[in-house]
C-alpha cells in the first residue's frame, strides 16, 4: 500500500512529516519518474507528484519539461491540487506560450465558479501568467471580476488590473479597465479602495501625466473614510496617495491632518512614517500661530522616537528621514538628542545615521552631553565610527561657537592618545577650526607639529600643511618643517602637492629673508617637474605674481579668507523639500530626487511643499518655531571645502585686469541660476583677485561693487524677481502690496519684501523679512546710500527677537528726509544695505514719488495762478492717463488722499479742468492741470514743475492713484 | 512593489527564491554578496542595496538573510515590514524560522508566500487568515492527510478579510474561555563609567493570548494610564477611545498577538535596577590586565533580580582570562573575545564579585578600546514603569471567561561603559 510505506518511511525520520522527501532523487531519472507519477490514475499519487514538481521549482530545478503532465493535472475539484498547479503555471508559462493556452479555458471555466474563493484565484491567477496570448482571453472574465458581487474577487480584480497593465499597457486602455479601476475608488469595501488606489498608483508611475488618480475633495474624502478601515498596507497605499493631494485652503489641510494623526499609533512603522509624510507636507499649509499647529509639531515626536526602538533594519530608514525632518523642522525632535545615542551593539550603518543626527541637534543646551558622547565614541573599535565621531567634535566646535574651546581641548586629549587615525581626523578638523575662529586657538599649534611624522594620510598632511603655511609667522621652524615635506614632493598626492605649493609661498611672503631658496625649489618642483597642470598652473601663476608685483602677490596669496559656515552637508532647500515630499521613499533613503535614480518612472514629477494659503501671514508670534537662544555665529560659505575657498581664489581669479564694474555682475547673473552655492566663489574670487584691489578686499564687498558700479544690471535683476514692483502707491488708504526686494537666493536665505508708505504725515518702510536658510539670524541693522531726496531710516531696524528658520517678521521703519542727498537714476531709487549675523546684503528698490507729497501741499489759488506763469513753459510736460472710469470730482477726492490737492475746477465745453498741486518734502512745488473729458477715458495731465525731472514720476504716482 | 524574495543563509547558499512578477535573474544576489563581503559581520550589511536594475532591500533574522527585489520606488519600511512578517509567519507556521524547518516545509512555505502577496502587493498578512488558507503542519494532521488524503490547503472564503475586523475570524468556539496579558518592558539603558545613567528608557509591550468563543468586545483600563503617551497600537485597538477616555477597547484577534506596545522615555519613570562595579585595566608593563567586577542592586521595588547575564566584549589583544565568580559560571571566548558570566539570582546579602587577570597577547600594544559591558537581567511579577492593569471587561458574549495578568521586566540594550 502507498500510504502504508509512507507511514513508516515518516516512522523512519522520527515520525516527523516533511517536505524533504520530495527532494529525494532516485538514480532512475528524477523527470522520468515524476512524468509517471503525475500521469498516475490515483489522485493521490497525483497530488504528491505536483508536490515534488513544486518542491524541484522552488529551489531552482528546471522541471518545464513536465509542463504538459502538470497542466493535465488542472482539471479537478481538489483544491489544494488545482493552487499547486497555478502555483506552477504561473512560474513556466511564459517559457511555455502555447501550452499554456491549454489551460485558458480552465481559468475562464473557474472565473465563472460559485465559490468566489475560486473566481479570485482564477482571475489572481491569469494575470500572473505573464504570455501576451493568454491576455486577450483575460479580458472578458476580468471584467465580470472587477464588477463581480464578492468584494474579494472586486479587491483581487483590481490588482489583476496593475498585473494586466504591466504586461500589455495599450490593451487596458483600449478595454477601458483604467476606468473602472476609478470607479473602485468609490466602491463600498475599504479593502477594494484600498487596493485600486494601489494599482492606480503602480499603473501611474509609468504614466507620470496621465492624471489617473484624480483627486478632489470627495475622493479624499473617500480615501479617508476607508483609511479607518483597511489593512495596514492598504493604509500605506493611501496615505501615499493622499500625499500627492494638495488641499485648497488652511481648513482643509487641518481636517486632513486631523484625520491622519491617529495613524501615528499604528504597530506598522511604515504606516507611521507615511502618516508622517502627509503630515510633514500638509503641515506647511497651517499658519503657524493656530493652535493646532503647535499639537501637531507635538504629536509628531514620539512616532519618531518609537521607530528608533524598532529592529535595526527599520531604524536605518527611519533615521535616513529624520535626517530630513530635522533639518526641515529642527523643533520637532530638539528635546530628544539622548535617543540618537549609540548603542555599542548597533549595527554601524545605524551608528553612523545617529552620529550625523546628533550633529543636527547639537546647540548651546544639550552640547556638554553630546561632546562627552562623541569623546566616548572616540574610543571605540570600530574605525570608521570612530573617525566620524572626531570629525563631529570638530563639526560641534563650529556649529556651537560656546563649545569650541571644549571641542578642542578634546580634540587634543584624543591627540594625546597617539591613534594613528584618531590624530589624523583631529588635525583636518581643527584646521577648520582655524578657519573659522581666527586667531583663537593657534596655542595648540605645537603640539600638533609634533605629530607630523604620524601623518600618512593625505588629508591630514594637506591640513598640516595649510597650518603650518597659514601660521608661519608663529611657529620658528616653520621653514624646516615644510622643507621636510618637499624631500618627497613627487610621491604626495595632488592635494598635497598643491598645499605644499602655496603655504611655500606664504611662509616666503611673511619670511622673504630667509626662505628665497625654498620658494624657489618649490616653483621649479611644481613647474618644470610635474605633469600635473593643476599645479603647474599654480606655480607659473605664483612664479609670475612674485616676480612681477610681489605687493599684489601678498594680496592675492594672504588675503583674508571668508569664513566657513556652521553646517556642513546641508541639504540645498529646493531639493530639501522635495525631499520631504518623499518620505518614507527610495529618495528619502538615498536623499536624492527620485528623478535621479528609480529606474521605470519616466519623467518624475517634481513635488513641491504646497505654499500656505489663507490669512494671518503677518500675525505670527515671534515665539513659534524659535529654536532656543543659540546664536548663530557668522557664516559666510555654505560650502563644505574649506580648502576650496583657498584654491578657488587662485584658480579662478583671472590673471588679466578686469572692468570691476562688469565683472560682479555678471557673477550675479550666474548667482542667481545656480543659487547661494556661487557665492563662495564671488567672494572668494573678489577677495583674491587682482585686479580688484585690496579696496575690495574681503569677500562682504563684492555687493556694493555691483550696485556702485552697474547699477542698471541691480535693478534689472530686481525686475525679474518683482514684477512692476517697486512703485507701488502709497495712499492715505491704499498701500501697493508688498513686493521682493530682495530674494533669498541672493542673501543667503534672507527674503525681503516691502512696500512704502506714507501714514499720517510719517513715511515708512514696511518689510517682511523671511529667513529660509537653517540658521538663526540675528542683529539686523539698516542703512541707505545717500539719495535724491534724502531718505534715511529714522531710527534702527527693530527686530526685537532672533529670525528663526521659516519664520517672518514684518517690521515697519519710520524715514526721515533729513538724510545726506545725491542724485540717483532713476531718481527714486533708493539703496539699502542690510546687514545680519549672516553677512551684509545689498539690495535696491523704487519708492513712489508720492512719498514725499506733505500735507500741507495745497498753494493758494493766487499763488497757483502765478507760479504757473512763471514756470517757463518748456518745463511743461503732458501724459495721458488712460482707461480711467472716474468722475473729476471722485478723481480729485482720490488725489486728494495722496496729498495732490485740487485747488479749482473749471468747466469748458464738457470738458472739466483740475488745477491742482503737490508739494515735495524738500520745498519743490509740482503744480497741474488736468483735463477731463465727459465719456472720454483718457485724462490728459500736464505738470510744470521747477525740477522737471520730477514730473514723470509724479504721472506715475497719478496714474497709480488713480487706477488703485 | 516586492518583486521577488531569495532567502540565503549565512554560509551564502541561496535556498530559496519566489517571484511575484516576472522572473528577476538570481544573480542579482551577486551584488549583495559584495555587500556582505565588505560588512564583515552579517549584522552590518546595510538594509539597502542599489544595483544598476533593481534595489535589494534585505533583513537578517535568524541566520537567514530575506532578500527582496524591488524595481520601481516603493517605501523602503514598507518591504522591511513585509519581509519581517514573513519572518515571523515561518516562525508561527514551523515553530521556528530556520533553514532546516524552511527546507522541510517546502511547498507550504511556497503556498504562503503565494498566498501573502500577489503582484507585489500584500494579501494576506494576518496569521489568522492565513491559517484558515493554510492549516499548519502538526504531525497528527499530516498523518491524517496522509491517511485521508485530505490535504492541507482550506476551501473556505477566508471570511476575516472582508469583514471590518479582518484580524478575526468569525464562529470561534472554546470550551474555556480565557485571556492572559503579558506586560513586558524592557530597559534600554547606557551607564557610564562612575554609574551616571547616560541614558534611559523603557520600552513596554502588551501581549496577548486571547481565546474567547463568538465576538468579543474587550476593554482593559489602566490604574495610571497617564504613563502612556507614546503607544502603538495593533489595528483592532479603537485610537478614539483612547484618546478620549485612555482605555484599550478591542475585538480580538484569535489567538497570540500583540496588542500594544509603549515606549517611556521620562528619565525620572526609568528605574536602574542593579549598579554595576566594575574596573578592567590594563597594565603598560608586561602583557597582562586585571578584572573586578562586582553587581549589586538598586532600585528593584522589593523584587528579586533573576537571569543575570555579564557580557563583555574584550580587546582582541585579550588572550585568556583567569578569573575567580563568587557565584555563577564564567566563560571567555578567545575567538570571538566575549566574556560571559552566568550570575542567575541576584542575592543582596553576598554580592556576586568576578575577580582575576587577564593576560594579552605579548608584544601587542596596551589595547585603546574601551571594553563595554552588556547586562541581562530579568525580574518578574514587576513592569519597572509602574504600569498596573485595572481591570479587563468583556462586552458581546455571555460566558465568564477566565482572566489573566501577568508582568515582568527584562534589560534590553542595558550597557555599562567602562
Amino acid at each position: 500500500m502507498e500510504w502504508a510505506s509512507q507511514l513508516c518511511e515518516n516512522r523512519g525520520l522520527g515520525s516527523k512529516m516533511t517536505d524533504s522527501k520530495y527532494f529525494t532523487t532516485t538514480k532512475k531519472g528524477e523527470i522520468f519518474e515524476l512524468k509517471a507519477e503525475l500521469n498516475s490514475d490515483k489522485k493521490e499519487k497525483k497530488k504528491e507528484a505536483v508536490k515534488k514538481v513544486i518542491a524541484s521549482m522552488t529551489v531552482g530545478k528546471d522541471v518545464s519539461a513536465l509542463f504538459p503532465d502538470v497542466v493535465n493535472c488542472m482539471q479537478t475539484d481538489n483544491l489544494e491540487l488545482k493552487k499547486l498547479v497555478y502555483l506552477y503555471l504561473m512560474n513556466y508559462a511564459k517559457s511555455q506560450p502555447d501550452m499554456a493556452i491549454m489551460a485558458v479555458n480552465t481559468f475562464v471555466k473557474d472565473c465563472e465558479d460559485p465559490n468566489p474563493l475560486i473566481r479570485a484565484l482564477a482571475v489572481r491567477t491569469m494575470g500572473c501568467i505573464r504570455v501576451d496570448k493568454i491576455t486577450e482571453y483575460l479580458c472578458e472574465p476580468l471584467r465580470k471580476c472587477l464588477k463581480d458581487e464578492d468584494p474579494y474577487v472586486r479587491k483581487t480584480a483590481a490588482v489583476c488590473v496593475a498585473k494586466l497593465h504591466d504586461i500589455n499597457a495599450q490593451l487596458v486602455e483600449d478595454q477601458g479597465f483604467l476606468d473602472t479601476l476609478k470607479d473602485l475608488i468609490s466602491d463600498s469595501n475599504p479593502m477594494v479602495v484600498a487596493n485600486a488606489v494601489a494599482a492606480l498608483s503602480e499603473i501611474a508611475e509609468s504614466h507620470p501625466n496621465s492624471n489617473l488618480l484624480d483627486l478632489n475633495p470627495q475622493t479624499i474624502n473617500k480615501l479617508l473614510t476607508a483609511l479607518n478601515e483597511c489593512t495596514e498596507w492598504g493604509q500605506i497605499f493611501i496615505l501615499d496617495c493622499l500625499a500627492n493631494y494638495t488641499p485648497r485652503d488652511d481648513r482643509e489641510s487641518q481636517s486632513i491632518c486631523e484625520r491622519v494623526t491617529p495613524r501615528l499609533s499604528h504597530a506598522n512603522s511604515a504606516v507611521v512614517l507615511s502618516a508622517v509624510k502627509v503630515l510633514m507636507k500638509f503641515m506647511e499649509m497651517l499658519p503657524k500661530d493656530l493652535d493646532y499647529y503647535g499639537t501637531l509639531l507635538k504629536k509628531l515626536a514620539p512616532p519618531l522616537v518609537t521607530l528608533l526602538s524598532a529592529e535595526p533594519e527599520l531604524q536605518y530608514v527611519a533615521l535616513r528621514n529624520i535626517n530630513l525632518i530635522v533639518q526641515k523642522r529642527p523643533e520637532i525632535l530638539k528635546h530628544e538628542m539622548k535617543v540618537f545615542f549609540v548603542k555599542y551593539n548597533d549595527p554601524i550603518y545605524v551608528k553612523l545615521e545617529k552620529l550625523d543626527i546628533m550633529i543636527r541637534l547639537a546647540s548651546q543646551a544639550n552640547i556638554a552631553q553630546v561632546l562627552a558622547e562623541l569623546k566616548e565614541y572616540a574610543t571605540e573599535v570600530d574605525v570608521d565610527f570612530v573617525r566620524k565621531a572626531v570629525r563631529a567634535i570638530g563639526r560641534c566646535a563650529i556649529k556651537v561657537e560656546q563649545s569650541a574651546e571644549r571641542c578642542v581641548s578634546t580634540l587634543l586629549d584624543l591627540i594625546q592618545t597617539k591613534v594613528n587615525y584618531v590624530v589624523q581626523e583631529a588635525i583636518v578638523v581643527i584646521k577648520d577650526i582655524f578657519r573659522k575662529y581666527p586667531n583663537k586657538y593657534e596655542s595648540v599649534i605645537a603640539t600638533l607639529c609634533e605629530n607630523l611624522d604620524s601623518l600618512d594620510e593625505p588629508e591630514a598632511r594637506a591640513a598640516m600643511i595649510w597650518i603650518v603655511g597659514e601660521y608661519a609667522e608663529r611657529i620658528d621652524n616653520a621653514d624646516e618643517l615644510l622643507e621636510s615635506f618637499l624631500e618627497g614632493f613627487h610621491d604626495e598626492s595632488t592635494q598635497v602637492q598643491l598645499q605644499l605649493l602655496t603655504a611655500i609661498v606664504k611662509l616666503f611672503l611673511k619670511k622673504p629673508t630667509e626662505t628665497q631658496e625654498l620658494v624657489q625649489q618649490v616653483l621649479s618642483l611644481a613647474t618644470q617637474d610635474s605633469d600635473n597642470p593643476d599645479l603647474r598652473d599654480r606655480g607659473y601663476i605664483y612664479w609670475r605674481l612674485l616676480s612681477t608685483d610681489p605687493v599684489a602677490a601678498k594680496e592675492v596669496v594672504l588675503a583674508e579668507k571668508p569664513l566657513i559656515s556652521e553646517e556642513t552637508d546641508l541639504i540645498e532647500p529646493t531639493l530639501l523639500e522635495e525631499l520631504i515630499c518623499h518620505i518614507g521613499t527610495l529618495a528619502s533613503v538615498y536623499h536624492k530626487p527620485p528623478s535621479a535614480f528609480v529606474e521605470g518612472s519616466r519623467g518624475v514629477q517634481h513635488k513641491r511643499l504646497p505654499a500656505r494659503t489663507g490669512s494671518g501671514e503677518g500675525a505670527e508670534s515671534p515665539d513659534v518655531g524659535q529654536s532656543g537662544p543659540s546664536e548663530a555665529p557668522p557664516a559666510v560659505i555654505p560650502s563644505q571645502g574649506d580648502l576650496l575657498g583657498d584654491l578657488l581664489n587662485l584658480d579662478l581669479a583671472p590673471p588679466t585686469a578686469t572692468v570691476p564694474s562688469v565683472q560682479p555682475s555678471m557673477q550675479m547673473g550666474a548667482m542667481d541660476l545656480l543659487g547661494g552655492g556661487l557665492d563662495s566663489l564671488l567672494g572668494g574670487d573678489i577677495g583674491g583677485s587682482p585686479s580688484m584691489g585690496a579696496g575690495l578686499g574681503a569677500a562682504p564687498a563684492a555687493m556694493p561693487a555691483a550696485l556702485g558700479g552697474a547699477p542698471a544690471v541691480g535693478g534689472g535683476l530686481g525686475d525679474l524677481f518683482d514684477l512692476g514692483g517697486g512703485v507701488g502707491m502709497p495712499t492715505g488708504s491704499y498701500v501697493a502690496p508688498k513686493t521682493v526686494w530682495l530674494p533669498a537666493m541672493k542673501a543667503k536665505g534672507l527674503e525681503i519684501s516691502g512696500t512704502f508708505a506714507r501714514r499720517g504725515g510719517i513715511i515708512q518702510m514696511d518689510m517682511s523679512l523671511n529667513n529660509k536658510a537653517m540658521s538663526v539670524m540675528t542683529d539686523f541693522a539698516i542703512q541707505f546710500n545717500r539719495n535724491s531726496f534724502g531718505l534715511a531710516p529714522a531710527g534702527p531696524l527693530q527686530v526685537l527677537t532672533p529670525l528663526s528658520p521659516n519664520q517672518t517678521i514684518d517690521v515697519s521703519l519710520p524715514l526721515s528726509v533729513n538724510g545726506p542727498v545725491m542724485k540717483m537714476e532713476p531718481l527714486n531709487n533708493l539703496q539699502v544695505a542690510v546687514k545680519n549675523n549672516i553677512d551684509v546684503f545689498y539690495f535696491s528698490c523704487q519708492y513712489p514719488l508720492s512719498l514725499l507729497f506733505v500735507e500741507d501741499g495745497k498753494m493758494e489759488r493766487q499763488v497757483f495762478l502765478a507760479t504757473w506763469k512763471d514756470i517757463p513753459n518748456d518745463n511743461e510736460a503732458q501724459f495721458q492717463i488712460k482707461d480711467i472710469h472716474l468722475n473729476s470730482d471722485a478723481a480729485s477726492n482720490k488725489l486728494q488722499g495722496s496729498n495732490i490737492f485740487t485747488i479749482a475746477k473749471r468747466t469748458v465745453e464738457g470738458q472739466d479742468m483740475l488745477y491742482q498741486s503737490v508739494k515735495l518734502t524738500n520745498g519743490i512745488w509740482i503744480l497741474a492741470e488736468m483735463r477731463i473729458q465727459t465719456g472720454n477715458p483718457n485724462y490728459t495731465l500736464s505738470i510744470k514743475c521747477r525740477a522737471p525731472e520730477v514730473a514723470q514720476f509724479v504721472y506715475q504716482c497719478y496714474e497709480l492713484v488713480l487706477k488703485n | 512593489m516586492i518583486h521577488s524574495l531569495f532567502l540565503i543563509n549565512n554560509a551564502g547558499d541561496l535556498f530559496l527564491e519566489k517571484h511575484w512578477k516576472s522572473v528577476v535573474s538570481r544573480s542579482v544576489c551577486d551584488y549583495f554578496f559584495e555587500a556582505r563581503e565588505k560588512a564583515v559581520e552579517p549584522d552590518n550589511v546595510p538594509p539597502v542595496i542599489r544595483t544598476p536594475h533593481h534595489y535589494l532591500i534585505n533583513i537578517y533574522r535568524e541566520k537567514i538573510f530575506f532578500v527582496s527585489v524591488i524595481q520601481t520606488e516603493v517605501p523602503p519600511l514598507f518591504v522591511i515590514e513585509f519581509l519581517h512578517r514573513v519572518a515571523e509567519t515561518f516562525q508561527d507556521y514551523f515553530g521556528e524560522c530556520s533553514e532546516t524547518t524552511i527546507k522541510d516545509n517546502m511547498v507550504i512555505v511556497y503556498e504562503l508566500l503565494e498566498e501573502m502577496l500577489d503582484n507585489g502587493f500584500p494579501l494576506a498578512t494576518e496569521s489568522n487568515i492565513l491559517k484558515e488558507l493554510i492549516r499548519p503542519p502538526t504531525i497528527l494532521r499530516s498523518m491524517v492527510n496522509t491517511i485521508t488524503g485530505s490535504s492541507n490547503v482550506g476551501d473556505t472564503l477566508p471570511t476575516g478579510q472582508l469583514s471590518t475586523i479582518p484580524w478575526r475570524r468569525a464562529g470561534v468556539k472554546y470550551t474555556n474561555n480565557e485571556a492572559y496579558f503579558d506586560v513586558v518592558e524592557e530597559i534600554d539603558a547606557i551607564l557610564d563609567k562612575s554609574g551616571t545613567t547616560v541614558f534611559a528608557e523603557i520600552q513596554g509591550v502588551i501581549d496577548a493570548c486571547v481565546k474567547l468563543s463568538g465576538m468579543p468586545d474587550l476593554t482593559l483600563s489602566f490604574m495610571n494610564p497617564r504613563l502612556l503617551d507614546d503607544v502603538s497600537f495593533h489595528p483592532c485597538v479603537r485610537y478614539k477611545r483612547w484618546e478620549s477616555e485612555r482605555v484599550i477597547s478591542f475585538i480580538p484577534p484569535d489567538g497570540n498577538f500583540q496588542l500594544m506596545s509603549y515606549h517611556i522615555s521620562a528619565q525620572n519613570l526609568v528605574a536602574i535596577p542593579i549598579y554595576v562595579k566594575q574596573n578592567i585595566s590594563f597594565f603598560e608593563t608586561g602583557p597582562s590586565g586585571r578584572l573586578d567586577i562586582t553587581v549589586g542592586p538598586k532600585q528593584t521595588m522589593g523584587k528579586t533580580v533573576e537571569c543575570l547575564v555579564v557580557t563583555v566584549h574584550m580587546p582582541k589583544v585579550v588572550l585568556s582570562a583567569s578569573l575567580n565568580a563568587t557565584q555563577g559560571t564564567y566563560n571567555y571566548d578567545p575567538v570571538t573575545k566575549i566574556l560571559v558570566w552566568d550570575i542567575g539570582k541576584l542575592n543582596p546579602q553576598k554580592l556576586p564579585n568576578l575577580k582575576g587577570s587577564l593576560s594579552l597577547q605579548s608584544g601587542a600594544p596596551k589595547p585603546e578600546e574601551n571594553p563595554s559591558l552588556n547586562i541581562d537581567l530579568k525580574i518578574q511579577q514587576l513592569a519597572i514603569s509602574g504600569l498596573k492593569v485595572n481591570r479587563l471587561d468583556m462586552y458581546g458574549e455571555k460566558y465568564k471567561p477566565f482572566k489573566g495578568v501577568k508582568y515582568v521586566t527584562k534589560a534590553g540594550k542595558f550597557q555599562v561603559r567602562t
